[in-house]
Order: C-alpha cells, then structure tokens, then sequence
C-alpha cells in the first residue's frame, strides 16, 4: 500500500523528516506518536501533496506508483485521505457542493457515472448518519464556524464519502468529548475492511483502546526511534518520552 | 427627430463642442436643464478632465479614454433596426419591465409597458418637457457639478435618459429592466442621464446592463439620480458588459429620506476602463444604504470604484462591500469614502474592500477615507490585496480536486458573497453563472444577443 524509504524533507531550509523508513500493507492500523515538533503532521502533509515541503532525499511508493509523480488531488483519487491536525474554514464553499464535486471527481477517476443530485443526497445522509454529523454542519459553508470538535467529526465524514484506501487521521482525536472520540471511532471502524489501511497520528492511548493498532510507531526528531506493537502506546501513556528522548541522546 | 451628429476630437475643446452649438444642444430640452448647461461647462472647464492629480481620481487617468476622434449625439438617431427584435437579452426566467436605452437615447419603439397607475417609466426628454413639474424639483440636485467633472460635463451636454416616477405607496413587482445599448458606425460619446423617483412607501427594482453592439470604441458618461422618498425600498442593479475598447464612466447619485432603504450593486464584468462613481446622502434617519460592488478584470482592464456615503443625520446604517479580482495585467482602484457628520450620532457605517490578484502583474490600490465628527458611532472598514488562499486551495485538492477547479470554486465563493446580495432570484443565479463562465474562459456575454461583443 505505502512504502515510504529514507525520507528527508525540508521546510524553509530547515531539515524536518531525517529518513523515515516505514511501510504498510493493506489493512493495516499503524499508529505514529511522538513530541510536539517531532515531524508527525510534515510526513503526514508530505504524503498527501502540500507544496511548500522540500523533499530532499528518498522515495515514497504509494500502490505501486511514485508517490510525487502525483498531484494531491491524483493522490486523493488514488485513495490517500488525510484527516488535517488543523481543517482550514473556508467560507463561501459550501460543504454539499464540495463534497459532492469531490466524490464525482472519484467516481470519474473510477470508471463510474456521476451522481445525480438525489442520489448523492442519499449517500450523504447515509454518511453523515454513520458518523452522527449533524445535518446543520453539512449545509455549512466548509468549516467555517465551527467547533474544535465539529471540524474533526467533519473530516470524518469526508472520509466516509470519499471511502479512501489509506486513511491519515492527524490528531484526530484532539478536542473531541468522549462521546464523540468514540463516535469517530466507531464511524472509522465501520469503513475499515481487510484491504484498507489507516496511519493514526495521536498524543492519547485513549483511541488506541478503540482504533487498535497493529503497530506503533514513535517519530522524535524527524526519524521513527522505535516501532513495537500496541503496547507500546501504554507505555509512552505511563512513561512519556524522557526515555526515549535519553535513548536518543537527549535528556 | 434629426439624425446629425457632430464629430468631437479630444484635441477640441470639450466646452467648445457645446459653446459652439448651443443651439444644438438646447433644442428639445426644457429651460431648466438648458440654464444648467453653461454653469455646468464653466465647471467642468475649472476642473477639466479628470487626471491622477484631482483627488478624487488618483487611482484614475481619463486622459486617454477621452482622447479619440468620438461622434457625439446632441440629438435622438433613429436606428433602422428594430432593437427589440436583435436584442433579447432577458435574463432567462427574469420577467421584466424592459427599456432599451441606444447610445444615451430613450429608443423610440420601447414597448409601452403594462404599470400600475401613475408610474412613469419614460424618456427624460420628453417628461422633461411635457411635465417638468415633476422633474424640475429634482434636476441635478444630488449631482453637484462643482463637485465633480464628470457629473459637469454630463450636466453640460445632457438631452436624455430614462425617467422613473413611482408615487408614493406603490410597489413594482417585476424588475425594470433597462438595456443601455452602444450602437453606431462610428467611434462614439453616449451621454445619458437618469432621473428615478421612489415616492414615499414604494418599491422597486431596477437593473441596467451596460452593452455594446458594435466593436467601435464608445464613450460613455452615465449619471443617475436617484431620490428615495420616506419608507421606500429602491434596488439598483448595474451589469457592466460592455466591450474591452470601451470607456464606462458610470455616476449613482442617491439620496434617502426616513427608513428607507437602497441596494446599489454593481458587476463589472467587461470594460476597458469602468470607473463608478456612487455617492448616497443619508438624510432622513433610519435609513439604511446598501453598496456593493464586484469586478473580474483580466488583459488590459481597469476598474475604478469610487464611493462616498454620506451620513448628514442620526440613527443611520451602511454597508459597502467591493470585491475584485484581477488578472494578467488588469489594474483596478477602490476609494470608500465615508463623512458621518457631527450630529449623526448611532451611526453604524461599515465598508470591507476585498481583493485578490491572480497574476502577478495585476495591480490593485485602494483607500478608505473615514471623515467622523460624531462620537457616538460604529465604523468599521477593512481592505485587504491578497493572493488565493493556498491553505484552503490544498484543502480541496486534497479532496481529490483538480488545481483548476478547485481555484474556481475558491474564486466563485469570494464573488457570490456579493452577488447574493442581489434581491432577484434570476438576476442572481445568472450573474453567478456569468462570473463562472468568464473564470473558465467560456463566453460571457449574454448568449441570446446575436452580438458577440465582449
Ligand atoms: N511551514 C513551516 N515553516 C517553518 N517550520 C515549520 C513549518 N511547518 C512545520 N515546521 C516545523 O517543523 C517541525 C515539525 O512540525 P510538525 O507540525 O510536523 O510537528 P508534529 O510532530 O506534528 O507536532 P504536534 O504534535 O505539535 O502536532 C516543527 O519544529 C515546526 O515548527
Ligand atoms: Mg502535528
């Protein structure tokens, strides 16, 4: 699905990413924790196609294909989904019309019709009713206005409509209640199959007790310092990183 | 009705075309608006054509739009085609009144339209003349030609236009439509002036759009005075169409009694060089002024909006709103003059001038000018020249949307906050529809004229 080799990025100059090594395979839940600033959400940008990171150094396939042969929106209609640490608002577009040309842009990429307007009403509230968004949000203009808590429910969602291969949840879970970090959850559950894969960035072992993970992967300083399996993300919970941070030289 | 034209060169004198055919000029129009041509051309001579040195004009050089070998029409020239056959330019859906206006002419087989009692929508000549009662009151009040040398020179060669008059009560459901057509075989200079009258507790809703017919460069000098009476609500659209070899200077003049209320919202599509004067007088309180503006420039346009609200009493509200978009080398110009004078105190004034640059040789410049001498006020104004958003264009492509659609739909979102302010469904969902065309590159211009002017 991802094989991502000895990957260095730069941001103004600035070595962010020193060589990541990491690969997935489908139907995979990896997880990826570390500090604040250690390069969690640049490897997440990178892959999905921002721009202004300088890729230095390594290779990124993702099913099969180079990775930055493609645009973003190539990337997106391949299956890759990002799930931003910080959706931006932007006012005046309005989450129906986007949503509705995103899913048609996929279903062209796919071979498939477009929807029509009464069938992709349908499969929205199909969507929405998954992840329990509500209807206010998606007449909405993308974003804007909304709550912590609303905008992450809303990348959700999205995920949900555009039903992508391989999921990145950034930090999906910060500034969600308890309640909705278990609706999430659950709406992210139920689109998960034995062929798609999900990259989940977070700080809290909290949603690993309900997206468990077959890896965890902790990122210091632009390079993943150790990968173990779930219990690993229990012992960060108790210990933080000074261990780890002393293991790799620092105190 | 007399076909001549005389030939104006900008190396002439201006004043000169009138003061040596004064006769010209006076004939047909009634003794008011003749006693106004001479002081109007001593102004206009004070302050010549506008350059960037008059304040008023620093984002804007007419120079060079006036200086052309132009025909001008100091008399009505029957066209022998039957406009109203070429010419079905209606919005579709959008039932209207509608008036051809040629060349600053009331067209002289405009079809007589079906109003309520005692409305008057009518050449300014002809109700200059048979009633000048009803217009005389009004003439060039708002626009004061010492104050501005386009309203002078409009003031000086001034024969027609459009005359409105709603009596008080009355509201007009269907949209007037006014279609001011640039027609000739020859380079031309169109005057028009306007004259609408709301009466107290009336309604209504007027759209012009602004077309040229043929390809030849035109002139035109448009001035608009518009008297809100007590409660009424009074809409002013303004589709700006015309071709990119064209001159659009276009003056609104408003004035506003007690709680009623104004939408001037302009579109700026096509022109060469557009330049928008708006001026509105809040002078009875509670009334509330409502200005919009939106313009998509591109090669080697340039559009200039200048507005001034004037807030003369208390417990007033206005809002502007001006949104451009510029591209290739197109330059464009916004000063948002607001005075709120000293004892209008609770006024809420508020002005937002939003820009964004597609290319790297577009330019935009705009000013704010806040003149408050009340304390009691809410002002607020902001500009802001920007380019796209990057952050969100990534947003959407991240979504799977191509870079070109998803600059589209970024660019249609940062019009159609103006263009919802428009209170005609049809008007409103064709000038969204318009503005996407023209961000694609597809034909603009309206697709039922058989002229493919823009
Ligand atoms: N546009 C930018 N310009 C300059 N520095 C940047 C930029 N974006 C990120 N950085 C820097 O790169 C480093 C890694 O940032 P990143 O956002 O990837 O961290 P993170 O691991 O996601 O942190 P957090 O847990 O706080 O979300 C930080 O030091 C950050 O300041
Ligand atoms: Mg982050």
């Amino acid at each position: 699905m991802l094989k991502i080799k000895d990957l260095h990025v730069k941001i103004d100059g600035k070595e962010i990413l020193k060589g990541i090594n990491l690969e997935i395979k489908p139907g995979e839940v990896h997880a990826i924790m570390g500090p604040n600033g250690s390069g969690k959400s640049t490897l997440a940008n990178v892959l999905a196609g921002r721009e202004d990171y300088e890729v230095t150094k390594g290779k990124v396939s993702f099913g099969g294909e180079d990775i930055f042969e493609m645009a973003p929106d190539e990337r997106a209609k391949n299956g890759l989904f990002l799930s931003f640490q910080y959706p931006v608002e932007i006012p005046g577009v309005s989450m129906v019309n986007f949503m509705k040309t995103a899913v048609n842009e996929h279903r062209k990429h796919k071979g498939l019709k477009p929807f029509t307007a009464g069938e992709f009403l349908k499969f929205m509230r199909e969507k929405k009713e998954l992840v329990q968004l509500n209807s206010d949000l998606a007449n909405r203009s993308v974003n804007e206005g909304f709550s912590g808590g609303e905008k992450k429910r809303a990348e959700i969602f999205q995920m949900a409509m555009l039903e992508p291969k391989l999921s990145i949840l950034d930090e999906t879970d910060s500034g969600l209640d308890i309640d909705a970090l278990k609706t999430v959850a659950t709406g992210v559950n139920a689109l998960k199959t034995t062929e798609n894969s999900t990259i989940v960035v977070t700080h809290y072992q909290r949603l690993l007790d309900y997206i468990v993970p077959d890896y965890v992967h902790v990122l210091y300083k632009g390079r993943i310092v150790k990968s173990a399996g779930k219990e690993l993300a229990l012992e960060l919970e108790e210990k933080g990183y000074d261990w780890i941070k002393k293991e790799n030289g620092d105190s | 009705m007399t076909t001549e034209t005389k030939k104006y060169s900008a190396t002439e004198d201006l004043a000169g075309l009138y003061t040596s055919n004064i006769a010209l000029f006076e004939s047909g129009s009634p003794e008011f608006m003749n006693a106004a041509r001479k002081p109007a051309m001593e102004e206009f001579l004070r302050q010549g054509i506008p350059t960037r040195k008059q304040e008023n004009y620093k984002y804007s050089d007419l120079q060079e739009i006036f200086n052309r070998d132009y025909h001008v029409y100091p008399s009505y020239v029957a066209r022998e085609m039957q406009l109203n056959q070429v010419f079905k330019c209606d919005v579709p859906e959008l039932d209207t009144n509608l008036v051809l206006i040629v060349n600053g002419w009331y067209y002289h087989q405009n079809k007589e339209l079906n109003l309520p009692e005692g409305v008057i929508i009518d050449s300014l000549s002809k109700i200059a003349s048979e009633k000048p009662e009803l217009v005389e009151k009004y003439y060039s009040k708002l626009a004061k030609t010492n104050e501005d040398p386009l309203a002078a020179l409009n003031t000086m060669l001034a024969k027609d236009g459009l005359f409105i008059y709603i009596p008080d009560g009355v509201v007009i459901e269907k949209p007037i439509q006014v279609i001011n057509l640039l027609h000739s075989k020859e380079d031309s200079f169109a005057t028009q002036r306007n004259l609408f009258v709301a009466g107290k507790n009336s309604q209504a809703k007027v759209v012009f759009c602004d077309h040229t017919l043929t390809s030849h460069h035109f002139l035109s000098n448009n001035l608009t005075e518009v008297f809100i009476e007590e409660n009424a609500n009074f809409d002013l659209y303004n589709l700006q169409n015309q071709h990119n070899q064209s001159g659009n200077l276009c003056s609104v003049f408003v004035s506003q009694e007690r709680s009623s209320t104004s939408v001037v919202n302009t579109a700026s599509l096509h022109g060469g060089l557009v330049r928008n004067n708006l001026k509105v007088e809040l002078k009875g309180e509670y009334a509330e002024a409502n200005l919009f503006g939106i313009a998509l420039a591109d090669s080697d346009q340039h559009i200039d909006s200048f507005t001034y609200v004037d807030h003369m009493v208390a417990n007033c509200r206005s809002n502007q709103i001006f949104k451009n978009v510029l591209d290739e080398q197109a330059t464009g110009g916004f000063t948002g003059r607001i005075h709120v004078q000293r004892d209008a105190q609770q006024t809420n004034a508020f002005q937002r001038n939003s820009n964004v640059l597609i290319h790297d040789d577009a330019r935009m410049r705009t000013k704010p000018q806040l003149v408050i001498d009340a304390d009691d006020v809410k002002c607020s104004h902001g500009a802001t020249v920007g380019r796209i958003d990057e952050e969100a264009l990534f947003y959407l492509k991240s979504r799977g949307i191509n870079d070109k659609e998803a600059r589209l739909m970024l660019m249609l979102a940062f019009t159609h906050e103006v263009i919802q302010e428009i209170r005609i469904d049809a008007l409103r969902e064709r000038l969204d529809d318009l503005v996407e065309k023209r961000f694609r590159g597809e034909i603009s211009h309206c697709h039922n004229c058989m002229y493919h002017c823009c």
